[in-house]
């Protein structure tokens, strides 16, 4: 049974401002999705809509198959942790993570084990009588998610849970996070962010969210190795993979690209005899790009600029008429290459062809 | 000379007079007491510093002990002192302590300032939190608020006038001015009251006015306090499954009560000092009076300065601690 599920949903603000369109999306019980996408692509706001904070304009939602949108957000068995941690100040970490039960008129029994159990769950015990700010930030985001295991929710929601926090402790409360998702394997969650690392780490599956829409939705590594369009090619990946204009000139099993800067490029992805001749975009990730020997090449161009970071090598190239500045990612130490000209190839399994901004490969 | 000439005058010479005395104490400092030159240049400027903040706080030192500690200390003496015929006066130690605390109109007063002491800061700050909170979230709340909030620009003898007018009486064959009385007339009332005469609820009478010209005073502090709350917090509450009431109760008021407790502590202060609106409307009749009012009685109208400075000293006494806690608590808000 599908636990959280979208059809056609929209969010327009005042009648005219429209930020989602027609979002379709089919959440499995279990499963942990990450909403990513550029800054103001409406993925907070999609999932304030699911928690119902925010009205939704058009469409429907249903939690475990039932329609709730117009049932308040308490009723709707969901529980969310904000990127603030958004924990009442005046009470101590045992009444934050009790109030919720408290005005559900449990029993004080039942509230004392709930909260005992997340407390340990979490290594809050010994903090259970302190004021949040006697907490540092881990404890506190620590405290938020406690605060949603004692309700004990058919959904967990999580709003950039880890952007106030410092990086070592970001990489710490991670983990943390998918070890509570191992422990807890029938909760579906929801988890808005920015960051990439979050998203690839987590997610069972992720939501790439822009234009008002659903660019791309699949496993990490679906988008990672077959984005379906330009925009989730370089949004996810990092730096962003290169996109090189070219033109079709041999169709079949592969497909093979003479590239406007005179390189040729071979790709795995299959075309159709009526594709000979087209405009196209190859896409080669940075990390995918290996130097070539001798006339065989994809890109040749001059290293403008060097970055050694000890395990790799960046590589930035001068530009090439319109194109972005292509960059390569090369494993090890390359010194004295800054001005010379370099010559890059990628196999042929890691070559994507996109045409009108659309992947080939999912014709 | 015109007393408008005149005023200007005073004004350009006022705020002339500052300025100058600024630059030039500044300038002889720096110039001629302390010159940034010569082989102490260095050791000059520190010095020039340490000294500066003395300069700019000197006026206000000076006026502040003119105005302020030294009538405190003059008034201490003269509550402990007696005139004697012919000019002078003499030690008589708590005599005139004893002969307040013995007339009746002392504790009149003393009473009537409990019972404004409870009921003014209470009620003007329970309708300030309620005018902040439902005046929040609609289209005209600002229209609102600025409504609430112009009585705070009305002196008190002002809105006593004004008020006294609410309460006036007129003889039950012509037509009543006063609405209180037209309202009562209105509903069924037998004949026009002179409200202001009714022991004990006149004294409410009174209190209306004052906690008419606070609400707005609290609103404005508070509805400032209210909208400090983090968004946040609140959602999480909705979430939580909190109705309205319970946001408002267990969220939001806990998280503003260290500015109710500067706001209830700022009336109070004004309360206590209460004296133009008791004066204006009823000047201590029909048990009305208050600390202040009868301070003023002895002191201007029966000439007993050494009662009057005796219950100008008991007045002091109730004000200092609310107002050193006001103080604390206004550090702590800021922190």
């Amino acid at each position: 049974m599908a636990n959280v599920k979208l059809t056609h949903v929209d969010k327009v603000y005042g009648g005219t401002v429209e930020v989602l369109k027609d979002i379709n999306l089919d959440i499995k019980k279990g499963e942990l999705v990450v909403f990513v996408g550029p800054s103001g692509c409406g993925k907070s706001t999609l999932l304030r809509m699911i928690a119902g904070l925010e009205k939704i304009t058009g469409g429907t939602l249903e939690i475990d198959g039932v329609v709730v949108n117009d049932i308040p957000p308490s009723q709707r068995g969901i529980a969310m942790v904000f990127q603030s941690y958004a924990l009442y100040p005046h009470m101590t970490v045992r009444d934050n993570m009790s109030f919720a039960l408290k005005l559900a008129k449990k029993s004080p029994q039942e509230i004392e084990d709930a909260v005992n159990r997340a407390a340990e769950k979490l290594q809050l015990t010994q903090y259970l009588d302190r004021l949040p700010k006697a907490l540092s930030g881990g404890q506190r985001q620590r405290v938020a998610i406690g605060r949603s295991i004692v309700r004990d929710p058919k959904v967990y929601l999580f709003d950039e849970p880890l952007s106030n926090l410092d990086a070592a402790l970001r990489a710490a409360t991670r983990i943390e996070i998918a070890q509570l998702k191992e422990q807890m394997p029938d909760s579906t969650m929801i988890y808005v962010t920015h960051d990439q690392v979050e998203a690839m780490t987590l997610a069972s599956r992720i939501v790439v969210l822009a234009n008002k829409g659903i660019a791309q939705v699949g496993t990490p590594l679906d988008l990672y190795e077959r984005p379906e369009n330009e925009f989730v090619a370089q949004f996810i990946g990092s730096p962003a993979m290169n996109l090189l204009p070219g033109e079709i000139i041999e169709t079949g099993e592969k497909t093979k690209v003479r590239l406007s800067g005179g390189g040729v490029a071979i790709s795995d992805v299959k075309s159709k005899a009526s594709d000979k001749g087209k405009e196209v975009n190859i896409g080669i990730r940075p990390e995918d790009f290996v130097l070539a020997e001798g006339d065989d090449y994809t890109f040749e161009g001059k290293v403008n600029h060097r970055e050694a970071l000890g395990e790799v090598t960046l590589f930035y190239f001068a530009k090439q008429g319109g194109a972005d500045v292509v960059i390569s990612k090369l494993p090890g130490i390359h010194t004295g290459v800054r001005g010379k000209t370099v010559r890059l190839s990628a196999p042929s399994s890691k070559v994507q062809v996109f045409h009108n901004g659309k992947s080939l490969y999912y014709r | 000379m015109n007393p408008a000439l005149q005023g200007l005058f005073t004004i350009i010479l006022g705020v002339g007079g500052c300025i100058g005395y600024f630059y030039f104490s500044n300038q002889f400092l720096d110039k001629v007491l302390f010159p940034a030159k010569g082989p102490n240049a260095g050791r000059n400027i520190n010095r020039a510093n340490m000294v500066r903040p003395w300069l700019f706080l000197f006026p206000a030192l000076a006026l502040l002990g003119l105005y302020l500690a030294y009538p405190v200390f003059e008034t201490l003496r003269l509550s402990v002192s007696e005139r004697v015929s012919g000019g002078g006066s003499k030690f008589v130690g708590f005599a005139n302590y004893s002969q307040m605390f013995g007339e009746p109109k002392f504790w009149e007063a003393m009473g009537n300032n409990m019972l404004w002491l409870i009921f003014v800061p209470a009620m003007s700050t329970a309708f300030g939190l309620l005018a902040a909170q439902l005046t929040d979230r609609i289209k005209w709340g600002n229209i609102a608020k600025s409504l609430i909030f112009m009585p705070m620009a009305i002196s008190f003898v002002g809105a006593a006038v004004i008020f006294k007018l609410v309460y006036d009486t007129r003889p039950i064959d012509q037509e009543q001015i006063g609405i209180l009385n037209a309202i009562y007339l209105w509903f069924g009332g037998d004949a026009p009251q002179t409200w202001l005469t009714i022991p004990l609820w006149n004294n409410f009478f009174l209190m209306v006015v004052l906690i008419w010209i606070q609400t707005g005073f609290a609103m404005v502090i508070l509805s400032a306090a209210l909208r400090g709350i983090p968004e946040d917090t609140i959602e999480a509450a909705i979430i939580d499954g909190a109705n309205p009431f319970q946001i408002f109760f267990k969220i939001k008021i806990p998280q503003i009560v260290g500015t109710i407790v500067v706001v209830w502590t700022t009336i109070t202060i004004v309360v206590l000092k209460v004296f133009d609106i008791v004066f204006a409307m009823t000047n201590g009749q029909w048990e009305t009076q208050v600390l202040a009012n009868y301070m003023f009685d002895k002191l201007f109208r029966a000439n007993d300065w050494g009662v009057g400075s005796a219950s100008a000293m008991i007045i002091m006494l109730l004000v200092t601690p609310i107002l050193v806690w006001n103080v604390y608590n206004v550090r702590k808000e800021m922190k």
